[in-house]
C-alpha cells in the first residue's frame, strides 16, 4: 500500500511536468496549427534561466587569500560575489538560497521575449506550410538551441538546490495514516502544487478573459475570428509567448528535481508529444488529463512486482497506452473532430 | 513497362548493395598494409607518426572527452620534447624526443559515446589519416566496439576510461590494452572498506545501468560483499539516461533494504544519487542501521555534478589529483599550469596510455603492432601516479593500487570533492586471468 501510494505521488509530479509541457504544445497547435518540436528546448531554456540566475548572483571578483593555497600550492584566489558586498552576507545568502523560485521571474521575461522572437522570426513563416516542414524546422531549431547550451554551459548536468526550507522530505505517511516509510521530498510536492497552479491559471486565463475567449474562438474557427476583424496575428504571438513562458517556468522549477543539461528538452519532448496525442490534438483538458495519467502509469510500471511480471514494461508503457488509446479512441481521450484530419 | 523499370532499378540497387558489401568485406586494411611494404598497417613514412585520439566530443561525456583531449595534447608535447609532466618521473627513460626518430602528430575523432559513431571515427582515422594507434573513449560499450575494430584493422588500441571486466575479460583482443582498472578490482578494494565502515549483515538494493558495465559492476559488488553477509534484496536494471529515477527509488523505501548500491556512471549517477538523497534515504534508519549509499565508480567531474550529495559516500577511482607521489604531483602541476584546473582520472589514464605506447614503440624500435604489444606485455613501471604498475601480458590489463575514496565533508574548493580514504595495494586486487574468461588471440599487424 505504501509503495503504491508513493508511486502515485511520483506519477503526480512527473505528470505535472508532462502536463505543463503538453499544455503549451497543444495550445500552440490548437491556435496556430503549428507542430512545435522545439517546445522541449523551451523547457530546457527555462531550466537554464535558473542556472543563469545562479551564475549571475555569483559573479565575483578575485581576492588573494593570505592564508590558504590552491591545488598547485599557490596563494588561493578567493571568489567574492559582488552581491555580497552590495546587500550584505546574510541577504546574499538568502537570495542565493531562493535562486530557483526567484528564477521564475527571469524565466517569464526571457521566455516571453524568446517566444515573441521565435514566433515573429520563424514560426509565422510556417503557418501555411505542411506539418512535415514545421516539424523539420522546429526540430532543427531544438538541436541548435541544445548545442548552444552545451557550448556555453558544458555537457554535464548542473545541480540546482531547492531552498533549505523545502529541501528535506515530508512524512506524508503521517498525514494520511500510512506507514513510516511513506516519505516524499518537499520540493516534489511544491512542484506538483506549482504545476497545478499554473495549469489552473492558464485555464482561468483562457476561460475568464476576453483574450482567452478570442483564443478559444480561434481554436474553434480561426478564419471566422479573422473575418470578425480581430487581429489574430498579434493574438498568435501572445499565445506562442504564453506557451513558451509555461514551458520555461516548468523547466526552471524542475531543476532541483533533475539537474539540467543540454539534452533535457529532447528527453521530455518525445513523451510530451505522446501525451498530446493521447490527450487529443488541440485539447487542453486532454493534454492535462493525459499528462497525469501517463505519469502515474509510468510510475506504477516501474514497480518491482510489475517488472517481474512483465520485464521492461516501464520503458514501453507510455507507448503501449498510446497505441491502445489511439486504437479505441482515434482522436485521443478528449480530441476534437477535424483536428489534423484534413 | 513500369514493371521493367522497377525491376531494372531494383537490380541496380541490388548490384550496388552487393558491390558495397563486397567492398566492405574486402580486407582493405590487409591489402593496404602489404602495399606499404613494411608488413604492418600505416607504417609511418617521413619524419612523423600519427596518433588517433578517439574521444567523446559531443554527448553526455563531452566534458570527460575534452579533459582526455587536453591530456593527449600535453602527452604529445612531452613525448616530442622528451620530457615534462610525468614523463620526467616515469621509470623508463627511453623517450628522448619523439619516437624512433619521428615526431608525433595527432588527429581526433568524436565517439559521441555511441559504438557505431566511435567505430566510424576510428576507421576514418586509420584509413584516411594513417593513424598508427587509436586511443581514448569514456564508455565500456564504446571501448569494446573500437577494440574489435582495431584488432580487425591491425592497429594498437590503448583504451581510455573503460571499467567493465569484459574489456580485458571475455572481449579482450591482442591489439587492445587497458590502463584503467575494472569492476573486479573495484569490488576487491571497496568490499573490505565497506565492511570496516558499515559492518556485516546488511540488506542491499542495487540500481544498475542496463548495459555491459552495469552488469559487471553489480556482479563484482555482490561477489565482494557477500562474505560479509551483505544480502541482495533486489537488483533493478534502469535504462541508461533515465533522467528521473524517482520511480526506481521509491520502492527502496519499503523494501527493507538498508544499503543502496548505485551502479550508475556519469549523468545517471548524478541524477540517481541526487534523487536518492532528496528522498531522504541518506538520513534514514532501517533495521536499526543508518541507511547507506555506495557509488562504486566515482569520477571527480561527476562528483562535482552531484554537489553536496556525495558527502560521506564511498566509492573507488583509478587516480585522484590529490595524490602526493612524485608522478601525480608532476602531472597535476603540468596540467594545472597549462589549463588552470586539476586533471580528472580520465585525463590521467589517457595521458598514461599515450606515454606507455610511445615508450613501448621506442623500446621495440618499431611501430609494428605485434612488437609494440610484446614490449607492453609484462612491462612493469613506476612514476605514473599509481605506484608500481604491471601491464599483464596474459590479458593486457594494468594492475596497480586502487583508490577507495569518499565524498569530502568539508571541501575547500570546487575540485576538492573526494578524499582518498584507502590505497588498496595491487596484490589485493590481482586475480587469475582465467577468472574473466576470453582469449586474446593473435596480434594483427594489418
Amino acid at each position: 500500500m505504501d509503495a503504491i501510494f508513493l508511486q502515485f505521488l511520483n506519477g503526480l509530479d512527473k505528470g505535472g511536468a508532462y502536463a505543463l509541457i503538453a499544455l503549451g504544445l497543444t495550445l500552440v497547435f490548437g491556435t496556430l496549427g503549428v507542430v512545435n518540436f522545439a517546445h522541449g528546448a523551451l523547457f530546457m531554456m527555462g531550466a537554464f534561466c535558473a542556472v543563469t540566475l545562479q551564475r549571475l548572483l555569483n559573479i565575483s571578483y578575485e581576492r588573494v587569500s593570505e592564508t590558504e593555497t590552491d591545488f598547485l600550492g599557490k596563494p588561493l584566489k578567493e571568489q567574492v560575489p559582488y552581491l555580497q558586498d552590495i546587500v550584505g552576507t546574510d541577504t546574499a545568502a538568502w537570495i542565493g538560497d531562493y535562486s530557483v523560485p526567484l528564477s521564475i521571474f527571469l524565466a517569464i521575461i526571457v521566455m516571453g521575449i524568446v517566444g515573441v522572437i521565435m514566433e515573429r522570426g520563424l514560426i509565422k513563416h510556417f503557418y501555411k506550410r505542411p506539418h512535415a516542414d514545421q516539424i523539420l524546422v522546429t526540430f532543427g531549431l531544438a538541436i541548435v538551441v541544445g548545442e548552444l547550451i552545451r557550448h556555453y554551459y558544458g555537457a554535464n548536468p548542473i545541480p540546482q538546490s531547492a531552498p533549505n526550507s523545502v529541501s528535506g522530505s515530508a512524512n506524508v505517511g503521517e498525514w494520511f495514516g500510512l506507514g513510516p516509510n511513506v516519505i516524499y521530498p518537499w520540493w516534489r510536492l511544491v512542484y506538483f502544487a506549482f504545476s497545478a497552479t499554473v495549469i489552473f491559471g492558464v485555464f482561468a486565463f483562457l476561460q475568464f478573459t476576453t483574450f482567452g475567449m478570442v483564443v478559444r474562438a480561434g481554436m474553434q474557427d480561426r478564419e471566422m475570428v479573422g473575418l470578425l476583424g480581430i487581429n489574430i496575428e498579434r493574438k498568435f504571438t501572445i499565445v506562442f509567448a504564453l506557451a513558451a513562458i509555461v514551458a520555461g517556468v516548468a523547466g526552471a522549477m524542475y531543476t532541483p528535481i533533475l539537474p539540467p543539461d543540454y539534452n533535457m528538452g529532447m528527453d521530455f519532448l518525445v513523451l510530451s508529444f505522446v501525451v498530446v496525442v493521447v490527450g487529443g490534438m488541440g485539447s487542453l483538458g486532454g493534454a492535462v488529463l493525459a499528462g497525469f495519467l501517463l505519469g502515474i502509469l509510468q510510475s506504477f510500471a516501474s514497480m518491482q512486482a510489475v517488472q517481474n511480471l512483465i520485464p521492461g514494461i516501464s520503458q514501453i508503457i507510455v507507448y503501449l497506452i498510446a497505441v491502445i488509446v489511439l486504437l479505441t479512441l482515434p482522436r485521443g481521450l478528449l480530441g476534437r473532430k477535424g483536428v489534423m484530419e484534413d | 513497362m513500369s514493371e521493367h523499370k522497377d525491376l531494372t532499378r531494383r537490380r541496380v540497387i541490388k548490384s550496388g548493395a552487393a558491390a558495397a558489401a563486397a567492398a566492405g568485406a574486402t580486407p582493405y586494411f590487409f591489402t593496404r598494409a602489404f602495399a606499404d611494404g613494411h608488413g604492418y598497417m600505416n607504417a609511418p613514412k617521413g619524419d612523423t607518426v600519427t596518433f588517433g585520439f578517439n574521444v567523446p566530443q559531443t554527448g553526455a561525456y563531452a566534458d570527460e572527452g575534452a579533459d582526455e583531449l587536453r591530456a593527449y595534447e600535453m602527452a604529445v608535447e612531452h613525448i616530442n620534447a622528451g620530457g615534462g609532466g610525468m614523463l620526467d618521473t616515469f621509470s623508463s627513460k627511453e623517450l628522448k624526443g619523439g619516437i624512433n626518430g619521428k615526431k608525433v602528430k595527432f588527429v581526433t575523432g568524436d565517439t559521441q559515446t555511441k559504438s557505431d559513431a566511435a567505430r566510424a571515427s576510428a576507421k576514418r582515422m586509420i584509413e584516411n589519416d594513417g593513424a598508427i594507434m587509436i586511443t581514448g573513449g569514456s564508455s565500456s560499450g564504446v571501448a569494446i566496439a573500437v577494440q574489435g575494430l582495431c584488432q580487425e584493422a591491425g592497429v594498437i588500441f590503448m583504451s581510455g576510461l573503460t571499467h567493465s571486466n569484459d574489456t580485458t575479460g571475455k572481449d579482450k583482443r591482442a591489439n587492445g590494452f587497458r590502463h584503467f582498472f575494472n569492476t573486479e578490482m573495484t569490488g576487491a578494494a571497496l568490499g573490505p572498506v565497506l565492511q570496516n565502515n558499515y559492518g556485516n549483515d546488511r540488506k542491499v538494493y542495487h540500481l544498475t545501468a542496463d548495459y555491459t558495465w552495469g552488469y559487471s559492476q553489480e556482479g563484482s559488488m555482490i561477489k565482494y560483499t557477500k562474505p560479509y553477509n551483505w544480502e541482495t534484496v533486489a537488483t533493478v536494471k534502469t535504462p541508461v539516461g533515465a533522467g528521473d529515477f524517482s520511480q526506481f527509488i521509491t520502492p527502496i523505501l519499503s523494501s527493507g533494504a538498508d544499503t543502496l548500491v548505485l551502479n550508475h556512471y556519469g549523468k545517471d549517477m548524478v541524477n540517481s544519487l541526487t534523487q536518492a538523497v532528496q528522498f531522504g534515504l541518506a538520513g534514514k534508519q532501517v533495521n536499526g542501521k543508518d541507511f547507506t549509499i555506495v557509488v562504486p565508480l566515482y569520477s571527480r567531474l561527476m562528483a562535482q555534478g552531484a554537489g553536496d550529495n556525495v558527502k560521506g559516500i564511498f566509492g573507488s577511482t583509478n587516480w585522484h589529483w590529490s595524490l602526493q607521489d612524485e608522478g601525480s604531483k608532476a602531472f597535476v602541476k603540468a596540467f594545472g599550469e597549462k589549463y588552470g584546473f586539476p586533471p580528472s582520472q580520465a585525463a590521467h589514464t589517457t595521458y598514461c596510455q599515450a606515454i606507455l605506447y610511445a615508450d613501448a614503440a621506442q623500446r621495440a624500435g618499431t611501430f609494428k603492432p605485434s612488437e609494440v604489444g610484446k614490449a607492453l606485455e609484462d612491462f612493469e613501471f613506476d612514476g605514473l601516479g599509481n605506484g608500481k604498475v604491471l601491464y599483464r601480458g596474459s590479458d593486457h590489463q594494468c594492475f596497480k593500487d586502487v583508490l577507495v575514496v569518499k565524498g569530502k565533508e568539508n571541501p575547500t574548493s570546487k575540485f576538492d570533492v573526494l578524499e582518498v580514504v584507502e590505497v588498496t595495494p595491487r596484490a589485493k586486487v590481482e586475480y587469475p586471468v582465467e577468472l574473466l574468461g576470453g582469449e586474446l588471440g593473435p596480434y594483427n599487424n594489418g
